[in-house]
């Protein structure tokens, strides 16, 4: 793998967890419990939108055979696609939302504070961009949590339920390949391995203020690396690649 | 061959005052995001940076920045979009913020007050100066603001966030 291909391979990841997740977020509009609460989701979903498309238009530059960031969010199909298998999980109720958002945006929040530093100058400039749109997505999802897990009997249960149903897809998030090895010896890339310690500490404050229980080490779900996917992806991308497949260059 | 012909200075002052669409009593140089203006390659090159990843907002100051500078005969115009360096409230002149009270949003303060898990600021009401005002949400109706409302006139209002 040249560095190019892992440059390309490591916008293409970055790219395809603020779209997958985006466009989950997206799926709360106008279905939140409550009118801000349905700003916040749609804003976050907006948020992470905007960043996927700096980092596929960054991977189309890298790759250099002119195709655009729309090619590559529309036109690919669903084992070319590399986004955690987290972000792809279904909104289900909004408990479990709020546990994805706080097991994502803590682990958001580690990763690209890290990779404002990157010595590659494009993808630091993503990344201070972005870092300062995360600590709104974290101190929202850690606030619900605590607020439903230190709630009623009914929120905590539920919410409890969501930090453990998900649990196992939080391993993902620090594997680490060649991809990131090898941009790593550049100073490219982040070390998930200190990324690791940081979330897993951040999570247990947050946990503990809200009276809820850390799961234990467990099975860990993966396979996003190597594209392979939970059925939910390709449900997600029928709807929204739909337009491009039906209409191909359709431009509005 | 398309020559220089108006200072690049001149280009930028003629673009300077075009409103944010969003705010339009704050133009984009008081918000800072119209960065520069070159001569290069036979083309005036105008860099404009993101408040936000997906300001939604880019695409339409890119149009007034093109229609501005036509009615001025110059059509050989390049708009940049950098993210480099990222933009910061901090960049808001403190005329810009008055501006921006004046039109009924608390202007941000200093960049730091964004800090993870800093005590909240204390956001002023734009419209009684009340210091005792609540948040209602983080977001609000655009990805750069807030929602607040003041405990003691009763007014909720935006607040240009900290970034
Ligand atoms: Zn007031």
């Amino acid at each position: 793998m040249t560095q190019k291909e892992a440059l390309f391979q490591y916008c293409l990841r970055l790219g395809d967890n603020a779209l997958i997740l985006g466009h989950r977020l997206s799926e709360w509009c106008s279905r939140a419990p409550f009118i801000e609460e349905d700003l916040a989701l749609t804003n976050m979903s907006l948020d992470m939108i905007g960043r996927a498309q700096a980092l596929l238009k960054y991977a189309a530059e890298v790759e250099g055979s002119g195709k655009t960031e729309d090619d590559l969010a529309y036109r690919r199909p669903e084992p070319k696609y590399f986004n955690h298998l987290i972000t792809e999980q279904p909104n289900g109720d909004f408990a479990h939302t709020i546990a994805r958002q706080l097991y994502i945006s803590t682990f958001e929040y580690y990763f690209y504070s890290d990779l404002e530093k990157s010595k590659d100058k494009t993808l630091a400039a993503i990344a201070s961009k972005a870092i300062k749109e995360v600590k709104y997505h974290l101190q929202h999802a850690a606030d619900w949590t605590i607020r439903l897990g230190d709630g009623t009997e009914e929120s905590r249960n539920r919410m409890q339920k969501a930090i453990s149903d998900l649990w196992m897809w939080s391993g993902e998030l620090f594997e680490m390949d060649e991809v990131e090895n090898s941009l790593l010896k550049d100073g490219i890339a982040v070390d998930l391995i200190p990324i690791k310690a940081l979330w897993s500490n951040h999570i247990k404050q947050v946990l503990t203020e809200a009276t809820l229980n850390m799961p234990e080490e467990d099975y860990m779900q993966t396979g996003s690396r190597k594209g392979i996917h939970t059925e939910n992806l390709g449900h997600i991308l029928s709807e929204m690649q739909y337009l491009q497949r039906a209409y191909p260059d359709a431009k509005w | 061959m398309v020559t220089q012909q108006v200072d690049t200075q001149q280009v930028f002052d003629w673009i300077s005052d075009i409103p944010d669409p969003e705010i339009p009593v704050i133009s984009i140089k008081d918000l800072g995001m119209l960065r520069q203006v070159e001569f290069d390659n036979n083309n005036y090159v105008v860099t404009i940076t993101p408040t936000y990843t997906a300001c939604p907002a880019m695409k339409m100051i890119e149009d007034e920045i093109l229609g501005k500078l036509h009615q001025h005969n110059i059509d050989n115009v390049k708009v940049k979009l950098t993210y480099e360096p990222a933009w910061t409230t901090d960049w808001l002149t403190e005329e810009a913020k008055l501006k921006m009270k004046n039109y009924g949003i608390a202007p941000p303060q200093h960049s730091s007050c964004s800090k993870l898990f800093s005590t909240a600021e204390t956001v002023v009401c734009p419209r009684c100066n009340s210091k005792h005002t609540e948040m209602i949400s983080r977001f609000g109706s655009t990805a750069c603001k807030s929602l607040y409302k003041c405990v003691d006139c009763k007014e909720p209002f935006e607040h240009f966030k900290c970034h």
